[in-house]
């Protein structure tokens, strides 16, 4: 008999689940795969595919002006695409929940990927956004948990910066 | 062969913008407003001033993207996005977005007056061969009208409002002066009232 290992996206999805976060706005990024594909497997649950990471700061915002609850999850490429879209939700004092998947930082092979990576937690503090780093597996589920009950409680905007270490780096074959 | 010379817009931009927009409005019923930043904000303002109007001073790019997550939370009342072709431009892709979801509540209006008015009225991209009902088109919004007279409001309302939707129209509107129609400009304000009038907060 095998037992399916547990793993980050398990804890994060049991902690949407029991927020009544209900819709997920994403760019998808690689470590967002499993999570994301919880998401569109579970009937109560909608996946809003986006053209650009920010035009999930709206949707997240809508959904919050009209009574429900929402979060973006993207690659930090993505998080540069969203800061002057930030202003909205920091303005209205909306709740903005962004989960993150780091690139750019832990063991990068790409050299593209590492600006916009390792200007990620002091842009979306720039504009108003609370950051909750994490390095371990086993930490996301309470950290995510904390970050939303943050956002939702208080009105503000929080993200969940999901590091590198975790995910791991892609070497595209090369040593 | 290229052409290097810029054909002339498509359509005659008549349509004056307040009193247009003050008619349309007549016939919004409980649907909820969400206007573009600057002079969609400043029309709807105009119009007389309701709860159920997003007014928006930032965030340029964003109307669509914000309507439809209205629009999906609340899916027993109308939404119409109303917005400029600057702000459009920006957030183009939120069509394919809309599109994808498809909700029937959503209509999307574009004030076309193809220039950015509000910073000097420079050139804007749709002055001269794109045509945004073809694009909308294009990401599969299939209920499409382009609006080049005052008298065609009545058609417009009908496809804003009461036509299932995603629908999109553009209404080619003039350059004219109009006066400032400032509302609140506080953003906890704007949506804590809102919230109210979509009946999910208490006063």
């Amino acid at each position: 008999m095998t037992t399916k290992t547990r793993t980050w996206s398990d804890d994060v999805f049991a902690e949407m689940k029991k927020r009544d976060i209900a819709t997920v706005a994403t760019i998808p990024d690689g470590g967002l795969t499993q999570l994301l594909n919880m998401v569109v497997a579970d009937k109560d649950m909608r996946l809003v595919t986006l053209s650009t990471e920010e035009e999930g700061i709206g949707v997240a915002t809508g959904q919050w002006l009209g009574g429900k609850r929402a979060m973006i999850a993207m690659q930090s490429s993505g998080v540069g695409n969203c800061i002057n879209a930030l202003g909205i939700p920091v303005t209205m004092r909306a709740p903005c929940l962004m989960l993150v998947t780091m690139r750019g930082q832990w063991g990068e092979f790409n050299p593209w990927q590492v600006p916009m990576g390792q200007a990620t937690r002091t842009v979306l503090e720039a504009v108003g956004v609370r950051c909750f780093p994490v390095e371990h597996a086993d930490e996301i589920g309470e950290t995510f948990a904390a970050a939303a009950d943050i956002a939702f409680h208080g009105r503000l905007s929080a993200a969940v910066l999901v590091s590198q270490r975790v995910i791991g780096a892609k070497g595209f074959g090369q040593k | 062969m290229t052409s290097t010379t810029k054909p002339a817009s498509p359509a005659p931009n008549k349509i004056k913008r307040r009193p247009f927009v003050a008619e349309l409005l007549k016939y919004r019923g409980n649907a909820l407003v969400v206007p573009g930043l600057g002079s969609p904000t400043w029309d709807i303002s105009a119009a007389g001033d309701q709860p159920e109007y997003l007014y928006s001073w930032g965030g340029m790019g964003l109307a669509v993207s914000t309507a439809l997550g209205i629009a999906l939370a609340q899916p027993d009342r109308r939404v119409l996005a109303i917005t400029g072709d600057g702000e459009m431009m920006m957030g183009i892709g939120s069509l394919g977005v809309v599109a994808d979801q498809a909700p029937q509540n959503l209509g999307i209006l574009v004030l076309d007056n193809e220039h950015f008015g509000e910073t000097g009225r420079q050139h804007g991209l749709t002055g001269a061969r794109t045509d945004m009902c073809k694009v909308a088109e294009g990401f599969g919004i299939q209920k499409t009208l382009l609006v080049t007279e005052e008298s065609q409001v009545g058609a417009l309302a009908e496809l804003m409002f009461k036509t299932p939707g995603p629908t999109f129209a553009v209404a080619k509107i003039a350059i004219t002066e109009d006066p400032w129609a400032l509302p609140v400009k506080d953003g906890a304000a704007i949506a804590h009232r809102f919230r109210i009038a979509v009946g999910v907060e208490k006063p």
